[in-house]
């Protein structure tokens, strides 16, 4: 663990996501001590500044009712932060857990649950996540709903993949012979054989979450306003391009930013804990 | 030849197994709307009668049971009910809206795997060297943001800064092309129009790169990633034992074994496009699938929602289908295995 | 008789996180034209990277630093491009591998493979020419199936089979020098000696030099007429074959003898790494070169 992080910090790259990441963070953390007009973040109207370009006052520029972009960006980023931890922590145990059964278990169960998942994973992903949102109320929860619908399958797949070689494998066979039940095997035998894939699908999906959610509220099938997010931002300046370009340009490039991060860090980890095997 | 045609039974028939699923999952979804798709359809100012009548009409008082056998029922016929938006059969507003975001879709895989590839193979061909590096961070910085936000950039550079490309369309109005497949890069050339033609892709090609760049970089770095273990293998070290060029190793040598286990992948993210269509076309006001799905989204139009997915999916498990029949094609361990496995 | 070729106090060092190390430490070798020599070692004594010093690969690895003399037939080595070698390679100079199945690409016929390999020398060969070029090589590797095996994929032949298609690859472009590292050792014992006998024959019949890197001294005392012993990265004895074998003068050599009737199966013996007189200075028996 200590030997992955002091490779990480060495890699140009790979510290330059950490760096990235941690900016990231720690502006959703500390929005309220760092944005510099935190109020901006509801339903704020300011119509002497509205619709302006980048000024010392408002360094990214404000919106249409005059909100400063730079505090409404902080803000976004902890939604996109949220709903990607909460899509993360529901989604991989969801999939991990229908994986290893199908997995260990073959025959019917098998039959059943990788059907159910290929039915899921044959809807590409973001038509899924979008349909479920024409049905739910679109909100935050809602949102996670979706995407954490449309994200376990590949879990699934993943480890389901993982715990069929498994499956065959000298200390699993061990495991049966002794007379341990299913529960045992898969939980204790099976799943920390799929650890590394599954922590370094994580890192690398934290990104893809960012981007799945930020496209279902540039649709208006996510997160309302007033709350700031990202995607709903790039939707509501693209009808105003060229002139106002400052009110896509910024979060587009917010998103940019915080994907990229993570896309690093899971890059690199992904490389180290393939070199390990 | 007969073990790909065994291939490609099994995988039809799995695909249908799964489209039968896909089909339940939509259905089962629209069915747990919320209000009265009556009422949605007919609008406050029906009467009670009306909107039982259409109840009645739509089998919405059957259990949901029932209702998916209907559904079925008609969807063998190749009816997928009428759309409560347009008042139209929604297999004629599909008709209409689904060849736009095809051609779209289909020119922006075109260049997914004619940038991406060849890319991926440089990047490996320079493996640890500056080209590399390069084409790596650039291929990062494509797979991490959004193609709506792509979409913004790419228009904001090319077609305001630069005004190369239009900022919206197909085809300049001018133009008057019969539609044959709706296609109108096909369109145009069986029109033996040769401008508008030019016009259709002049039209297509920003929307077309927005949409893909983040398949490119998918596609480089699968690409390089299989390369650079491929580069490992003896064969390749006996090539280069045999004194054969560095440039005839990467595009012969390593590319070929290593295009087989990049092409699965590839293949969903060319059927990921199909729902990241919608984000482009937004933007480039594309008219295709998109703004007619997300008004029948907005609307709770069950049957266009069910047929709009529907359709998407059986697209999607036909491409896989087709990238299956291409790896098969390409992997001589398939082609000529006596029992047909994957 | 002149030398094919000769190496002339070798180093190779490799870049890496904890600073260079050293692999060869000056190894001086020479094959004389139509002669059999062989370069004995466990693995990681650098006999493998020896030969892909000669053709010119290491040196394209930018974490490589080679120095010392590389003569072919004459040529300073170092002073052609990389073009220039590259044109050797495969013509003049050419190479058997450890595995044949996994050095044959899986994805392309041995036909086609073939027809690559002819056109090194000839490259506006016809793949007409190049079939029938290829089935008389094959006749002579005794593959009379020709046809079949030119259109079959690797993964369809057995390993006997892909050996002797390689051995046919590799003296295809009559190449004057021919470098085989440990051919065969990934085949069963008795396929592994009917090929080296195959090998053997068709070296002697054309007159090409054969660098022959091995762990095995059972098989090295069959085919080659002198002996290089190679331990860690440098060569403690030399000499013609027999001479070696009755009076092994250094204390490693000696070592690897004790233990050449248990190597049969392929993998080399435990030696005590520790004993200090595997350290001793080179022995070098009359015949060799001085």
């Amino acid at each position: 663990m200590k030997r992955t992080i002091i490779i990480l910090l060495r890699n140009p790259l790979s510290l330059l996501g950490a760096v990235l990441v941690a900016a990231v963070v720690l502006s959703a953390v500390l929005a309220d001590y760092i944005a510099p007009f935190p109020g901006h973040r509801g339903a704020v109207v300011d119509f002497v500044h509205f619709n302006q370009g980048p000024t010392a006052r408002n360094v990214m520029g404000t919106d249409l009712v005059g909100r400063d972009l730079f505090s409404r960006i902080l803000y976004a980023f902890r939604i996109s932060l949220i709903l990607g931890v909460v899509v993360l922590a529901i989604a991989p145990p969801i999939g991990t857990l229908v994986g290893l059964f199908a997995g260990y278990l073959g025959g019917r169960a098998e039959f059943v649950l990788m059907r159910l998942t290929d039915v899921f994973l044959s809807i590409p992903p973001l038509v899924l996540a979008i349909a479920m949102m024409g049905v739910l109320e679109p909100t935050l929860m809602n949102a996670m709903l979706a995407v954490t619908a449309m994200w376990w399958p590949w879990y699934a797949r993943l480890v389901y993949n993982i715990a069929r070689s498994e499956r065959e494998e000298g200390y699993v066979l061990a495991a049966e012979v002794i007379g341990a039940s299913t529960l045992h095997i898969t939980l204790r035998e099976i799943l920390p054989n799929c650890l590394p894939a599954i922590i370094t699908k994580m890192t690398l999906d934290m990104g893809f979450v960012i981007i799945i959610a930020s496209s279902l509220s540039f649709l208006g099938l996510g997160v309302q306003p007033p709350t700031p997010d990202l995607g709903s931002m790039v939707a509501e300046g693209a009808r105003y391009l060229p002139d106002s370009w400052w009110l896509t340009v910024f979060p587009g490039l917010a998103i940019l930013i915080a994907v990229f991060g993570f896309n690093l860090i899971g890059d690199a980890l992904r490389e180290i804990l393939g070199a390990d095997q | 030849m007969s073990a790909v045609l065994r291939l490609l039974s099994r995988r039809l028939g799995i695909s249908l197994i799964v489209l039968v699923g896909v089909s339940m999952l939509i259905f089962g979804i629209a069915r747990v709307i919320p209000g009265d798709p009556a009422r949605i359809a007919l609008g406050p100012n029906a009467t009670e009668e009306q909107v039982a009548n259409l109840r009645e009409a739509l089998h919405l008082n059957d259990p949901v049971v029932v209702q998916y056998g209907y559904f079925v029922a008609d969807l063998l016929q190749g009816d997928l009910g009428v759309s409560l938006y347009t008042n139209r059969p929604v297999t004629l507003d599909i008709a209409q809206f689904l060849p736009a975001t095809l051609e779209l879709v289909l020119f922006a895989g075109v260049l997914m795997v004619g940038i991406g590839l060849p890319l991926g193979m440089w990047s490996a061909r320079y493996r640890g060297r500056w080209p590399d590096h390069l084409i790596r961070v650039v291929s990062l910085l494509g797979v991490s943001a959004p193609s709506f936000v792509w979409a913004v950039i790419l228009m904001l550079l090319f077609a305001f800064f630069l005004p190369i490309f239009p900022i919206a369309g197909r085809i300049t109005d001018s133009f008057e092309i019969t539609r044959v497949t709706g296609f109108l890069l096909v369109d145009t050339l069986l029109a033996g129009n040769g401008a508008a033609f030019a016009d259709a892709l002049w039209h297509i090609f920003l929307p077309a790169f927005a949409l893909a760049v983040s398949g490119i970089g998918q596609a480089a770095r699968l690409t390089r990633a299989n390369m650079v273990e491929t580069y490992d293998r003896p064969y390749v070290e006996m090539a280069q034992a045999y004194g054969f060029s560095a440039r005839r190793i990467a595009a012969k040598y390593a590319f070929k074994p290593s295009l087989i286990p990049s092409l699965t992948i590839i293949g969903l993210d060319f059927a990921a496009m199909l729902g990241n269509a919608f984000l482009v076309e937004a933007v480039f006001a594309w008219p295709g699938l998109s703004r007619y799905g997300v008004a029948v989204i907005l609307r709770k139009d069950l049957n266009a929602i069910i047929g709009t997915v529907l359709i998407i999916s059986a697209t999607f498990l036909i491409v896989n289908l087709i990238v299956d029949l291409l790896i098969a094609f390409l992997n001589p361990r398939i082609r000529h295995s006596e029992r047909g496995a994957s | 008789m002149s030398d094919v070729l000769e190496v002339r106090d070798l180093c190779l060092r490799f870049r890496g996180y904890s600073g260079m190390s050293e692999v060869l430490h000056g190894i001086s070798l020479n094959v004389r034209a139509g002669e059999r020599v062989a370069l004995v070692g466990e693995s990681g004594s650098g006999k493998s990277v020896t030969a892909r010093i000669v053709l010119g690969l290491l040196q394209e690895l930018p974490s490589a630093q080679v120095e010392g003399g590389l003569f072919f037939e004459g040529e300073d080595l170092n002073r052609l491009s990389r073009r220039q070698w590259q044109a050797l390679r495969g013509t003049s100079i050419s190479m058997i591998f450890q595995d044949p199945t996994s050095s044959l690409n899986p994805v392309f016929t041995i036909g086609t493979q073939f027809a690559e390999v002819l056109r090194r020398r000839d490259p506006k060969l016809s793949r007409e020419a190049a079939d029938e070029r290829a089935g008389t090589l094959l006749q002579s590797v005794s593959i009379h199936d020709h046809a079949r095996v030119l259109g079959a994929y690797p993964f369809q032949l057995s390993g006997g089979m892909n050996q002797r298609v390689v051995i046919a690859m590799a003296l295809a472009n009559h190449p004057s020098l021919l470098i085989a590292d440990e051919p065969g050792t990934a085949l069963d014992v008795t396929v592994q000696a009917q090929t080296l006998k195959l090998m053997h024959e068709l070296v002697e019949r054309s007159g090409t030099a054969v660098l022959f890197i091995s762990h095995n001294l059972g098989v090295v005392r069959e085919f080659a007429d002198r002996v290089f012993v190679i331990y860690r990265g440098r060569i403690v004895e030399q000499g013609p074959t027999p001479a070696i074998f009755e009076d092994p003068g250094h204390a490693y050599t000696r070592a690897l003898m004790a233990a050449v009737p248990r190597i049969t199966g392929g993998g080399l013996p435990e030696l005590n790494d520790s004993e200090s007189a595997f350290l001793d200075p080179m022995v070098v028996h009359e015949g060799g070169k001085a």
